[in-house]
């Protein structure tokens, strides 16, 4: 369910240090259920860990995302816009929702192991 | 806060996956599969929702129906044996106490079936109205279960565990009959906007019942529903939902419920000058349905503006799923609320084009 090779944060993001994609983990899409909107930060934007970088809505609850490391902004998944079911379909795969050119907050990431126990926490 | 309730299903919810959270004082099942799905389901097939948590309230006596009058702003008159009415109640300054159903099982026997959140304070609501009518009043909510079970194939269903032709039952109708062998009141009622039954039984027999309704519908593609799709279904639906469209500062008048406030007649009701007061000097606020023109899902609380005034704000929002757009009911200044105007929603404090549209949003084809 939290794949070994991804990055997590206790906000319940993933992030793919390889392709530098980022994401909601498994836990958090169905935590939210069918999701039914996103709102996309813009290509280009400067981020710092912790900025708020778009928000998905699900029938019942709204969840904003944030930044889990510094960078810029490269490519954001236009496709959620019209098919917002992507991520609790394919949350790892076709449901990332940005990309990001990383400068810092990379060692603070969580790996599966660690973000594992968090959720068995909550 | 007194402690949270379970309904006699609890364990059923769970059983089959459902995703608990609490409502109006009970733990609840908000989703099984999810909320789209179930939705969907109830439009297309039939769907089977726990509502066990509703209160009933039985009246007897002499004076029941006058008493009844006095609570309510509906026609009493309207009714009779073997029917329902809807009806607001309201306090003495035209503020909703509650929206209910009047059950008439004869003149001198009713029921209110009240929202789950309001059991208490609309118990003692009641009891308070009391002064001398010959009436005997018992909070039966406790002893009483309900289902509802709504959609296309609701009746094929139910049909097959009663020997009552329930094509008699027409809508806002009620039978006492035998359901799979429990003693049950069946009414053509509900939340949903479309055909179906709310079935009130004995609490110790909801849980065979249930399960009863989920074999014996199987091939029609039952399923249980979760609060969640029974809100997006009653939203679409134009029906409105207290602590939203209705509450001790809304009155029924600005909720668009008019229809339900019997303003003409002579009867007396509590309330009724103050609403007739709010009519003669005109509304100052509508409830009016949106529909968003920019991307952004409206939700309750997020305030209305017309040209960077605030005019109202929203009282339930929701992607719809039948409809697959963003739509919203608003209280607003009613100088705005005509249909066609375009107003903007403040989405995370960014204004967001919508344009007032008819309601209900949803209206089953006939």
């Amino acid at each position: 369910m939290y794949p070994e090779n991804l990055k997590y944060t206790k906000e319940h993001e993933w992030v793919d240090l390889e392709t530098k994609k980022i994401g909601i983990t498994q836990y958090a899409q169905e935590a939210l259920g069918d999701v039914v909107f996103v709102e996309l930060p813009e290509v280009g934007t400067h981020l710092e860990v912790g900025d708020s970088i778009g928000v998905v809505e699900s029938v019942k609850a709204v969840s904003d995302i944030y930044a889990p490391v510094s960078g810029k902004v490269i490519a954001v998944n236009e496709e959620l816009l019209d098919n917002p079911e992507l991520i609790n379909q394919d949350t790892y795969g076709k449901g990332w929702i940005l990309q990001m050119e990383i400068t810092e907050g990379e060692e603070d990431l969580l790996d599966a192991q660690g973000y594992q126990k968090i959720i068995e926490e909550e | 806060m007194t402690e949270v309730k379970r309904t006699p299903l609890y364990e059923e919810h769970v059983k089959l996956g459902g995703k608990i959270v609490e409502f109006g004082g009970f733990e609840m099942p908000v989703q099984y599969k999810g909320i789209i799905e179930e939705h969907n389901t109830v439009r297309e097939q039939a769907g089977l929702f726990d509502v066990s948590h509703m209160g009933e309230f039985e009246i007897k006596g002499k004076d029941a129906k006058k008493f009844i009058q006095k609570l309510i702003t509906n026609d009493v008159e309207k009714i009779e044996p073997g029917k329902i009415i809807y009806s607001p109640m309201c306090y003495e300054n035209g503020g909703t106490v509650d929206d209910l159903l009047v059950y008439c099982f004869t003149w001198e026997h009713f029921w209110l079936v009240v929202n789950a959140s309001n059991i208490e304070k609309d118990w003692q609501w009641v009891q308070e109205q009391k002064s001398d009518e010959d009436v005997e009043l018992a909070n039966i909510s406790g002893k009483t279960a309900q289902l509802a079970l709504q959609g296309p194939k609701a009746q094929e269903i139910l049909q097959s565990l009663t020997s009552i032709d329930l094509g008699e039952i027409k809508y806002y109708r009620f039978q006492e009959e035998l359901v799979a062998g429990c003693q049950s009141v069946v009414s053509r009622t509900g939340y949903t906007g479309e055909d179906g039954f709310e079935i009130y039984l004995n609490a110790n027999e909801v849980v065979f019942l249930w399960k009863e309704l989920l074999t014996q519908g199987q091939s029609q593609g039952i399923a249980p529903i979760g609060l969640g799709a029974r809100d997006t279904l009653r939203f679409e639906a134009g029906l409105p939902l207290y602590g939203h469209e209705l509450g001790s500062k809304i009155t029924p008048l600005e909720a668009g419920l008019g229809m339900f406030v019997d303003l003409k007649s002579d009867n007396d009701f509590i309330g009724k000058s103050a609403l007739l007061k709010q009519k003669e000097e005109g509304l100052k606020r509508k409830k009016i349905g949106l529909e968003m023109l920019e991307r952004g899902i409206p939700r309750e609380g997020y305030v209305v503006y017309k040209d960077e005034q605030e005019i109202g704000y929203v009282t339930s929002g929701s992607f719809c799923p039948s409809l697959g757009k963003n739509l919203a009911n608003a209280l607003i200044n009613i100088a705005q609320a005509q249909i066609g105007n375009t107003l903007a929603v403040s989405i995370r404090n960014r204004p967001c084009q919508a344009v007032i549209v008819k309601t209900p949003f949803y209206k089953r084809e006939v």
